[in-house]
């Protein structure tokens, strides 16, 4: 872990920047352009895959996170975390309906 | 002048400028966890709704204009890129890039609401307006015009809510160009600048995932 020491600890460069914005744009020129192929149930997945792995360069790169302290990424891990409970818990609930019958429905 | 950035660099609670900092930027990332969770309750009665409805939410999806939604990412992308080199020069104290960054990240902010605000309109042309007498989808059974209108509903909620953000953030830019030129960020004291740039980045990834949600996931099925 570094130590704080100046006040301008961390300047990235131009050039990561540019790098990390190209690849963004290449990342939405490919999601666009496999969407018209049919890959069945797994357009979702290809597209889904996509949009995380372009939110990982923003959020590491652009927002810092990298460089972040240790609980700055603890809290985000945990902001995860709930968010999944969030989808897990209706999935399961929406998912498991139809599984028996409720007298009454 | 100068002893009020001073005191604005280091607040009496704080050790530290770096201590003053990282609360600032811990304090504005649980903001947007929230804005996570708010968001996320849409994303998922979307997805329900779209696994419920499967065939209108493809229809529904294909009606919009997939080169409009790219154009619109990229857009969107080239502000997140002018918006970090805003931060990058409040780092390094060159007020009149922040400026010059800043200004380019407002212009950009602008034509993506205004792109949007052209894709809305031609909802109104369409007859895509859920709830309006006339709402009509073209190649939906007249039993599932009500589904149909589930998925508008949906789109203008989420992208309106979206707009909303952006909206908040342009107001943003333009109080950080004001308060550049005025003098109050240095490269010792540019949390303002910092934070909004969070949050700018934010919004960002909320479109990320609105683009392949609502206009690409179900295209190759046209």
């Amino acid at each position: 872990m570094q130590e704080h020491t100046g006040t301008n600890e961390h300047i990235d460069s131009v050039a990561t920047y540019a790098l990390v914005f190209l690849a963004l744009i290449a990342a939405t020129i490919l999601t666009t352009a496999v969407a018209f192929v049919d890959l069945g149930p797994f357009s979702v997945v290809v597209a889904l895959a996509i949009a995380i792995c372009k939110m990982l360069l923003v959020v590491l790169f652009f927002m810092h996170v990298r460089h972040s302290t240790k609980l700055t990424k603890l809290v985000l891990a945990g902001g995860v975390l709930w968010f999944l409970i969030l989808i897990g818990m209706t999935y399961t609930d929406f998912g498991s309906r139809t599984w028996m019958g409720v007298p009454g429905r | 002048m100068h002893s009020e950035t001073e005191s604005l660099a280091l607040r009496e609670q704080f050790d530290t400028a770096a201590q003053q900092r990282d609360a600032s930027t811990l304090g504005m990332w649980i903001f947007l966890i929230t804005e996570v969770m708010f968001f996320g309750g849409m994303f998922l009665a979307y997805s329900i709704y779209r696994e419920k409805f499967p065939e209108v939410f493809a229809v529904a999806s294909t009606s919009l204009n997939v080169y409009i939604g790219a154009a619109n990412t990229v857009v969107l992308l080239c502000s997140s890129f002018t918006m970090v080199m805003a931060v990058r020069a409040s780092q390094l104290g060159q007020r009149g890039n922040i400026v010059f960054w800043l200004i380019l990240t407002l212009i950009l902010g602008f034509t993506f609401l205004g792109v949007k605000a052209y894709e809305w309109n031609e909802k109104f042309e369409l007859h895509h307006i859920p709830g309006m007498a006339n709402f009509h989808l073209n190649g939906v059974g007249p039993s599932m015009q009500g589904p149909a209108s589930i998925f508008f509903s949906l789109y203008f909620a989420m992208t309106g809510l979206h707009a909303m953000h952006m909206i908040v953030g342009v107001g943003i830019l333009s109080w950080l160009i004001y308060e550049t030129k005025k003098g109050k960020f240095t490269a010792e004291y540019m949390t303002p600048v910092d934070i909004s740039g969070l949050y700018w980045h934010f919004v960002d990834i909320v479109w990320i995932f609105l683009f392949p949600l609502l206009y690409l996931i179900d295209r190759h099925l046209k």
